[in-house]
């Protein structure tokens, strides 16, 4: 080894030494299993961002004046705003939760926490869907309790908020996974934001197309099932295969 | 198992030798089946008794189409085995895809614009092929920022191979939701690019032409590769002696 | 008891065109500690890192117990503990809060244990305020804290005295010499040296 020009370091043990005996070790630790780590990086998550309330009625007033802008450029009548209805409600959903991807992972990248995650011996795949989860339940869930507010103010009938509630929940699981690869892939780029645009939004649209179909369904009172489950096909392919992806992401980030 | 060739493969001098190589083999026979397609497909093939001329352009619209498409699944495969295996090189050809995918996808939508106003009347319309084409224009558009963006090029190569991976998966689903969605909002187009029964002095022009543009892709695909593996290699020892010779 | 060792083969790393590992090899047994050094930029936290298998080196390999640590990555970070050179700990949770998160992702924590080990650093009285308002010196005790709740085999610490007073730096060695009596093993990046309480130190100069 000593024949090597680089830098060689070879270090004789204390307990190589004679009479050095090791002091016995404390009995090890139980390791967390899996589903405490992911529900210790969720509740982290919850718990921060319950400190920080602002950030949270950030994508909401978002949604809300995207939705403002619409009669005041169209037209106030509501018989008009009841047909854009289905594209106002996605459009302003999909910009919602795309403003607060940006918040996802910046702050943990910065302190050392995606450090300590990718080195925790725990699967960094279970922790990025606990920290995914944790942003839909900020932002898609109170989006998708926003929407039916939203319709309402355009001229949609009481009863299809039902509909407009569940596919404005499921579609937001999906784009929140699909934004967990967007978000993990900007890591240390300065000014992402639109970049991360560029590269959620495309794959964001059958997402857009689903749900704004199943919300249109919903307005003409007719059955929304078949986009419905196309929404929840799309949000299980995302479970697997998007936490999978950010987790690859972000090991690249930490290279 | 002999490996060798694996690693052969891998190393930047022997890929820069064997672009220099190869490209020839590909960009004559590119040449050829492009002049020969045009030909035929420009001055032998009939008029189309729809459309008029106006179908030929179908001959750089339909194989641009296709190289689109094709690109970025080479594309993807590439900064998959990059990936995995942790080749440079195959990154190297992912990066050299990029911007000849994004070209061939701008030339299929520009070309679709053009047909689009003598057969539809206007320029554009939202038409489920080339509004898949304007997504994959996009995803390209990404792909190139999200290189571009990060400073460290080996990261930059990593974040960008699983960007492209995640692409892949994508496209079908894009493809499908766009079709979906417009066979709700359209009444099924009368004029189809692609017909079901083609006369054959109209086809054979095309196959042509699709041979051609694939064999351009890979001439254009090493020429950009010893680009790119010299740019990357600039401080290798090899470089000097590939250069002065 | 198994030998447990670490080991690096001739590392070399590029960053663009620096040669930031130019063949850096090293072999620790139980028990020991290795002090590696140089000026800024000369490569420690690369080193660490790479230790570590967050970075790979472009040549050479890391062992642990003989077997390179990439063939089970998430095995080896169960037996690593890694400090970066900043505290990772979140500014808008309490010191205790955050030692619960980040430790309790790796280990199940009771609160008496987490109690001692805030004592130890001497945070007692100021571990229920929000990180935001510790000092640097602070942050860097509540770290070591953590550092404490992990007496996992291998310690990989990125400057761990940096911001601390005396009484602190002291806390730093008397964490390195229970790690090293229980056999465990501690690999230190440091600038201005470990407490000279400290023995038995092999030192690796990356300027040289």
């Amino acid at each position: 080894m000593n024949q090597r020009d680089g830098h060689v370091a070879e270090t004789l043990g204390a307990l190589d030494a004679p009479g050095a005996q090791p002091r016995d070790l404390p009995a090890p630790a139980r390791r967390a299993d899996a589903i405490e780590a992911a529900r210790l990086a969720l509740l982290r998550d919850l718990q921060l961002a319950f400190r920080k309330p602002g950030q949270l009625v950030q994508p909401l007033a978002f949604f809300a004046i995207v939705t403002l802008l619409f009669p005041l450029a169209i037209s106030p009548e509501l018989a008009r705003l009841r047909e854009l209805a289905p594209g106002v409600v996605w459009v302003g959903a999909l910009l919602g939760s795309l403003l607060a991807l940006e918040f996802l992972f910046r702050d943990d990248a910065q302190d050392g926490t995606l450090e300590q995650y990718a080195l925790s011996g725990q699967s960094l795949t279970g922790l990025m869907f606990a920290k995914t989860l944790a942003h839909w339940l900020l932002t898609g869930l109170p989006l998708a309790l926003m929407a039916p507010f939203v319709a309402l103010s355009l001229g949609v009938s009481a009863a299809a908020l039902p509909g407009i509630l569940l596919a404005v929940a499921v579609g937001s699981v999906a784009l929140s996974l699909i934004g967990s690869i967007g978000a993990a892939l900007t890591l240390g780029i300065k000014r992402s934001g639109a970049l991360l645009s560029l590269l959620t939004l495309p794959l964001s649209l059958p997402v857009l197309i689903f749900g704004a179909r199943a919300t249109q369904l919903a307005i003409h009172g007719t059955s929304f099932l078949g986009p419905l489950e196309l929404l929840a096909a799309l949000a299980v392919l995302g479970v697997t295969l998007a936490p999978l992806a950010a987790a690859a992401a972000v090991r690249i980030s930490l290279e | 198992m002999d490996w060798t060739w694996f690693h052969r493969l891998a190393s930047p001098p022997h890929v820069y030798a064997l672009a220099v190589r190869l490209t020839p083999w590909f960009a004559w026979p590119a040449a050829l089946c492009i002049a020969a397609g045009l030909w035929s497909g420009l001055v032998l093939a009939p008029p189309d008794y729809q459309q008029g001329d106006g179908f030929r352009i179908l001959y750089v619209h339909a194989p641009s189409a296709w190289m689109s498409l094709m690109v970025y699944v080479t594309m993807a495969t590439a900064a998959a085995v990059g990936l995995i295996w942790r080749m440079k090189v195959a990154h190297a050809v992912a990066a050299s895809c990029a911007p000849i995918g994004a070209s061939f996808t701008f030339a299929a939508l520009v070309t679709g614009a053009l047909w689009g106003q003598p057969m539809w009347g206007t320029y554009w319309q939202w038409d489920p092929r080339l509004t898949s084409e304007l997504v994959l224009l996009f995803l390209y558009l990404g792909y190139m920022g999200l290189r571009a963006g990060i400073e460290d090029p080996q990261r930059a190569d990593r974040a960008s191979a699983v960007l492209a991976v995640v692409g892949v998966v994508n496209v079908p689903i894009i493809h499908y939701s766009v079709t979906w969605w417009n066979s709700l909002h359209q009444a099924p187009s009368v004029m189809r690019l692609a017909k079901p029964a083609m006369p054959f002095a109209m086809l054979a022009p095309l196959l042509l032409m699709l041979l051609g543009f694939t064999l351009l892709f890979a001439a254009l695909l090493l020429t950009r590769l010893r680009a790119e593996v010299l740019a990357r290699e600039r401080a290798a020892s090899w470089i000097r002696e590939v250069v002065s010779v | 008891m198994p030998e447990q060792t670490i080991e690096a083969d001739n590392l070399h790393l590029w960053r663009g065109e620096r040669h930031v590992l130019r063949g850096v090899s090293l072999r620790l047994a139980r028990g020991s500690c290795l002090e590696v050094c140089g000026a800024n930029g000369a490569g420690k936290t690369t080193l660490l890192r790479v230790l570590s298998g967050l970075i790979y080196p472009e040549e050479g390999r890391v062992l642990w117990n003989g077997e390179n640590v990439r063939r089970d990555l998430r095995a080896f970070h169960a037996v690593l503990a890694y400090l970066g050179h900043e505290p990772p700990l979140k500014a808008d949770l309490t010191a205790r809060e955050n030692l619960h998160y980040w430790i309790g992702v790796r280990r199940s924590l009771e609160s008496e244990e987490l109690d001692a080990a805030l004592g130890r650093v001497g945070a007692r009285t100021w571990c229920d305020r929000l990180v935001r308002t510790l000092s640097a010196g602070q942050r860097r005790r509540v770290a070591l804290a953590g550092l404490a709740l992990l007496p996992v085999p291998l310690w990989l610490l990125d400057e761990p005295t940096t911001n601390l007073d005396g009484e602190g730096r002291e806390v730093v060695g008397e964490l390195i010499r229970e790690q090293l009596a229980r056999g465990g093993m501690v690999v230190a990046a440091v600038h201005h040296g470990l407490p000279a309480s400290l023995r038995n130190l092999t030192r690796l100069d990356l300027a040289a």
